[in-house]
């Protein structure tokens, strides 16, 4: 009964904050500018079918794949025995689904537990990589901090949550064998579950029954506390794309890669000159921001994609100038941006509901030049991006600001413009000169 | 070698003619010396087809494609509109392009502009004249030669355009290499983003050395290329290495037309 309440004020307080976190979340994104994505829905589900559910793109690396699958696998059926652990939790049964379910239950259960094997090698694969192996772009200056700590915290958490499943079944096993499990006995021996028949009497043969029974409720209880810290911790953490990830897809850029979008503000403005019959829509008084400068002047989508990140840097890996050693990495432009929305949210909250200006801005106190004017607009980062996220777009909003708001473009870049608007080419060359080639044989 | 034939919009149109193709020959291919020969392999092989196209010639402007990428979009629309007018004052219907930079651009950004043609890139027109039985193509010089090819971001990731170059290519009797970044894992060249216009920033190499590096590792006769930017970053990043007496750097539309003697 007592267990039941404290089971009933854990669940209840573990769901209110993440709730009140993932709201904030949502306000957060919502600070965006608003686009419309409403189009293609049956092509968006097949995106995210493939793509996040599927994991598509993570199989152009077919080794992290195997082993991140083994991870998520892990997550998404373990999920099924978070019911029963909820349902025992709150009647104080034993393993309420075992004599209902029979059979069924025995394999689910087992299936669970070998992958929350295969989940515990691919944790220490995964460990190994980021502390031991190096992998470069796992360990590259962006990640210094709180990056790194997050993904070890993270790691650790599941080899503890898996131990956890384990003393929980392990335990129960010998007690079951014994007679004295508080699952309904069926007469049949053994809970008969894959690995814990095996590796329960093994760990915990020699114990008493009532340290049996304080072993597998540390397991129940651990693993449960596990599954509420993880909750708790998505919110402020790169983990967050085990939810996000869903939603980000759904949402990609359906389009050609390499269509940028065209600003209407400017259209409105140019096609005039061209069609006199055009009628400009848009007020000619109102200050139109061009690109953008902080967080605020990207679009929801733009911000839903920061939050998705979860700094894998295969962007970056595949990042032609981030290769060759310069300043530009896409991660960064995507951890920044995130890490700008938060402080904004921040000042939120500190402010009653309302953003005070800080002087701070995402472009410059975050992101600076140098990384904006190395970008090729390659689509490689966008490309490797197993969640389809879109740093390239971000960087082309802050050239725009640098460009349409501060004239600040290299002085190279200022020298191409004005060629092209004299000459209708990029070079000094006389547009009356253009079709020279033709004649000279 | 004959003299090509060039007609453009103008005159063809004072004939009272339609051309059933425009070629849109781009800054590059108007103005670099060494892409004026991949300009002229290109109207070599639509002679040599017979095919009844016109360029723009002096109307021709910028598509604007650096200044957009750049970040100035009212020059890119500027440029972007003052095109389509005349585009659609000839009423074209059909572009075929020598640089995949005009060639997105026109295709992908231009419609909701009001410019709304069916575009393609040269090596696509060589795939469509080769499967069409208009276009011969035999080994000649090249039969056996190694060839690595280099995809273009924006005819490749920006596009998904990958295989019409490549089948090309295998039509000359060649070996084929694939550098392990290719299609659409495919490293740029370094030139694109605008920035063929400005020094690198700090760093420890410039991307055109690291992708010639990639190349050259293959030990090819030719690196070839669909972008007359690619050309000239790979031809500078194979001089980087001295190997330009080893390794060729060529448009697919040269391998093309020279193999056919055009």
């Amino acid at each position: 009964m007592i267990a039941s309440i404290i089971f009933g004020i854990f669940l209840i307080t573990g769901s209110t904050f993440f709730f009140i976190n993932s709201k904030k979340i949502r306000r957060n994104i919502l600070l965006g500018k608003d686009i419309s994505i409403t189009d293609n829905k049956l092509q968006r589900l097949k995106v995210m079918t493939l793509v996040a559910l599927g994991q598509k793109k993570m199989f152009a690396k077919p080794i992290p794949a195997v082993l991140h699958l083994f991870l998520y696998t892990a997550f998404v059926i373990t999920q099924i025995e978070l019911i029963e652990i909820v349902l025992d939790g709150f009647t104080g049964h034993h393993r309420i689904f075992r004599a209902s379910l029979g059979g069924f239950y025995t394999c689910i259960v087992s299936f669970i537990e070998i992958v929350s094997v295969l989940a515990f090698i691919g944790t220490i694969a995964f460990l190994s990589r980021r502390n031991l192996l190096k992998v470069p772009r796992l360990v590259k200056s962006e990640l210094n901090g709180w990056p790194k700590l997050d993904a070890n915290l993270i790691l650790i958490g599941e080899l503890v949550l898996i131990c956890f499943i384990f003393m929980m079944n392990g335990a129960d096993e010998v007690l079951y064998a014994k007679g004295a499990s508080h699952a309904q006995n069926l007469g049949d021996g053994s809970l008969g579950l894959t690995v814990s028949s095996h590796i329960g009497p093994l760990l915990f043969g020699g114990l008493s029954n009532e340290s049996l029974h304080i072993v597998e409720r540390i397991g129940w209880w651990g693993h449960i506390t596990i599954v509420f810290a993880f909750l708790n911790y998505l919110p402020f953490s790169k983990h967050l794309h085990i939810l996000l990830a869903f939603p980000n897809t759904y949402f990609s850029n359906l389009k050609a890669k390499g269509e940028f979008k065209n600003l209407f503000e400017v259209t409105d403005v140019v096609k005039p000159n061209f069609d006199p019959t055009y009628q400009s829509v848009l007020d000619p008084n109102a200050h139109i921001k061009f690109g953008a400068k902080d967080v605020m002047d990207l679009t929801w989508k733009q911000l839903l994609d920061a939050y998705s990140c979860t700094e894998c840097g295969r962007c970056s890996a595949a990042c032609p100038q981030n290769i060759t050693g310069k300043a530009l990495s896409p991660r960064k432009i995507m951890m920044d941006t995130r890490d700008r929305l938060v402080e904004v949210g921040k000042n939120i909250d500190a402010n009653k509901g309302t953003f005070v200006d800080d002087g701070k801005s995402l472009l410059g106190d975050y992101i600076k030049q140098e990384e904006i004017w190395a970008c090729n607009t390659c689509n490689a980062c966008v490309q490797e991006c197993p969640v389809n996220i879109d740093p390239l777009s971000i960087i082309m909003d802050l050239r725009q600001q640098l460009v349409l708001e501060q004239s600040s473009a290299p002085n190279e870049l200022n020298g191409m413009f004005t060629n092209l608007e004299n000459n209708g080419a990029p070079w000094q060359f006389s547009p009356a000169d253009r079709a020279n080639w033709i004649h000279e044989q | 070698m004959t003299a090509i034939k060039v007609p453009t919009m103008q005159e063809k149109i004072a004939k009272g003619e339609t051309p059933d193709i425009l070629f849109w020959v781009g800054c590059s291919g108007s103005f670099d010396d060494r892409a004026k020969k991949i300009t002229k392999a290109i109207v070599r092989i639509l002679n040599h087809v017979g095919a009844n196209f016109a360029v723009l010639g002096v109307e021709e402007s910028c598509t604007g494609d650096p200044a957009k990428r750049a970040g100035n979009e009212f020059l890119f629309q500027m440029q972007a509109m003052q095109n389509i007018t005349i585009l659609n004052g000839y009423a074209v219907k059909k572009i075929v392009t020598g640089c995949p930079h005009c060639f997105n651009t026109i295709k992908n950004e231009y419609p909701e502009l009001g410019g709304k043609y069916e575009v393609i890139h040269h090596t696509q027109l060589v795939q469509q004249l080769i499967d069409e039985g208009k276009l011969k193509v035999q080994g000649g010089a090249f039969k056996g030669k190694k060839i690595v090819y280099h995809d273009p971001c924006y005819l490749g990731r920006a596009n998904d355009v990958y295989e019409a170059p490549r089948e090309i290519i295998q039509k000359l009797d060649v070996e084929l290499a694939e550098m392990k970044r290719s299609r659409a894992d495919g490293l740029c060249c370094g030139a694109g983003g605008a920035q063929m216009f400005k020094e690198a920033e700090k760093g420890t190499k410039e991307v055109n050395v690291e992708r010639a590096e990639e190349a050259l590792s293959h030990n090819p006769d030719i690196i070839a290329v669909g972008c007359p930017f690619c050309n000239t970053m790979m031809t500078d990043g194979v001089k980087h290495f001295n190997k330009e007496d080893k390794t060729k750097v060529m448009d697919v539309a040269e391998l093309i037309a020279s193999a056919n003697e055009l």
